[in-house]
């Protein structure tokens, strides 16, 4: 096992990933910017390094000075988090190249998992559905073609892109032609990167990924599902372990299909298949999040296996201490995201000074924050302030659970999206698991 | 400088961005011209990028924040004169 980590990030990932290292007693070098003085990750990591400004290319981005502080500190891996450097190709060159072992895939299964385009074709090889569209990148004329074989409405599609950003959904051919015009130049100015796609556009689909480990000798497990289909333009807020909708031999073909792309891009450490599935349960490769995830807490929660220390094991050079046979689903999990977001006004993030805050407890109860009384949120980063979860013997005691849990949990200052979640837990609908990506917009207006 | 001159303040708290990407140049530069509604700065809070435009016409005389650094809500940005 390594002696000593470097985490390149902050807020609650860090402090995920401090607990895991001296659980194992390995030792820990945060990073910090300006704005982060006073932060949670900085106190509980053996030593802290100050790399820089607030704004986050000049410090949690600045990938010379996070490999110079890892040498000056003997740190022999580095644990990027989610975020930030967590899927730059370049950064796990540099790691590569300096000798730093990375926490996660490969440079080059980050290039193929990152290129949009590239991991269709990776996942038409190896034999896993994806929704029709385009074969590659494509010109005006040739989408209109496809989109006539394939049918309206359509969803134009970033390959260098993620997080919605020159997504647009075109109804008919004089939608299509300018909305590819609009998505080309904010997919040139987002991602450097003008190539587009269409894909088939699903009516109302779950969002269901699958949880991977891999060890680097090529074995591989899937730790079940996750399903995230309650979001808000493409910002996921409520994740759950297992899917209401996926019985056991679903579970087994989308788990085998998860497993058949990673084992095509050489993928290994933790990462997680996304896949979009219609009202007939038919399901499509969606891409590759190769990384560790926001919400991995509910699948820890059911699996009972801890994913970072998993993570930490493959990095050192372990096998895989599980088999597929030994991973079980028991109970149910959910997960809150806590975003320093005003629910009743399109969700606008609010920084600022938490006045007094205090924590839900109880059995089955998880917070992941690095939040505090009199600590304040800085205004340059994420919103994500936290992550309530629950877990209990099944859907009906988890949701319950999960009232009673957002009941006690209290925070005085910046609005938070406590009081949403609230309304979702009474929603019938979310009760009887009748869900997918349109939920928030069908039921609040949002996303 | 006239003691007429106005400042732009921080709409709010976050980060200070002169020109729209780091590739582009500047919105303005010091003895600039704007007009009421020209874009002069973004500042990002929490992911959110903010365009501050001027409230009245006037001639950009001093930047007062660094590319890219932090400013507080209410925190003068530029010093402008009257046209």
């Amino acid at each position: 096992m390594f002696n000593k980590v470097l985490i390149a990030n902050r807020a609650e990932i860090a402090l995920r990933v401090i607990r895991a290292c001296q659980e194992m007693d390995v030792k820990t070098v945060a990073v910090y910017s300006d704005a982060d003085k006073d932060s949670l990750h900085v106190k509980y990591a053996d030593e802290a390094v100050n790399i820089g400004k607030p704004v986050a290319r000049r410090s949690y981005l600045n990938i010379e000075k996070i490999i110079e502080v890892a040498k000056e500190t003997g740190a022999e891996a580095i644990h990027p988090g989610y975020g930030f450097l967590a899927e730059n190709g370049s950064f796990v060159q540099a790691c590569e190249t300096n000798g730093i072992k990375f926490i996660g895939p490969s440079s080059e299964t980050q290039r193929l998992a990152g290129d949009k385009i590239e991991s269709r074709r990776t996942a038409i090889k190896a034999g896993v559905p994806i929704s029709p569209g385009s074969d590659g990148a494509v010109s005006a004329e040739e989408a209109i073609q496809v989109a006539n074989e394939i049918g309206y409405p359509v969803i134009i599609k970033a390959s260098g892109g993620g997080g919605g950003r020159g997504m647009r959904i075109a109804n008919n051919k004089e939608e299509l032609g300018n909305f590819l015009r609009l998505s080309r130049g904010e997919a040139s100015a987002a991602f450097g990167n003008p190539d587009l796609y269409i894909e088939k556009y699903l009516m109302e689909p779950r969002h269901i990924e699958f949880q991977i480990l891999a060890d680097e000798f090529g074995n591989y497990i899937h730790l079940g599902e996750r399903e995230c289909s309650i979001q808000k333009r493409y910002q996921k807020l409520i994740e759950e372990s297992p899917s209401p909708i996926v019985d056991e031999e679903l579970r087994k073909r989308m788990g085998d299909a998860a497993i058949r792309v990673m084992r095509s891009v050489g993928y290994f450490n933790a990462g997680t298949v996304e896949f979009l599935m219609d009202k007939d349960k038919n399901f499509y490769f969606n891409e590759i999040n190769s990384r560790l995830q926001v919400e991995h807490p509910v699948t820890e929660m059911v699996t009972g296996v801890d994913l970072l220390r998993q993570q930490l094991i493959i990095a050192a050079g372990g096998r895989l201490e599980l088999s597929q046979d030994e991973i079980q689903q028991n109970g149910w999990s959910i997960e809150c995201r806590i975003n320093a977001e005003d629910p009743d006004n399109s969700f606008t993030p609010n920084a600022g000074l938490i006045k007094q805050i205090i924590f839900p407890g109880g059995p089955g109860v998880r917070v992941d924050t690095h939040l505090y009384s009199n600590y304040e949120i800085p205004p340059f980063y994420d919103s994500l302030v936290g992550k309530l979860v629950v877990w209990a013997e099944d859907r009906n005691m988890a949701i319950k659970r999960m009232r009673r849990a957002l009941s006690e949990f209290y925070i005085e200052g910046p609005k938070s999206t406590i009081p949403f979640h609230q309304k979702v837990m009474q929603d019938e609908d979310f009760i009887k698991g009748n869900i997918n990506t349109h939920f928030i917009k069908n039921k609040f207006g949002e996303g | 400088m006239s003691d007429k001159s106005f400042n732009v303040e921080a709409p709010l708290s976050g980060t200070f961005y002169r020109r729209p990407s780091p590739d582009e140049d500047p919105y303005v530069e010091v003895g600039d011209k704007v007009k009421k509604g020209t874009v002069v700065c973004i500042v990002e809070s929490m992911k959110i990028f903010n365009e501050v435009r001027a409230e009245k016409d006037g001639i950009i005389r001093e930047i007062l924040i660094e590319d890219e650094d932090p400013v507080m809500s209410h925190q003068p940005m530029f010093i402008l004169e009257p046209i």
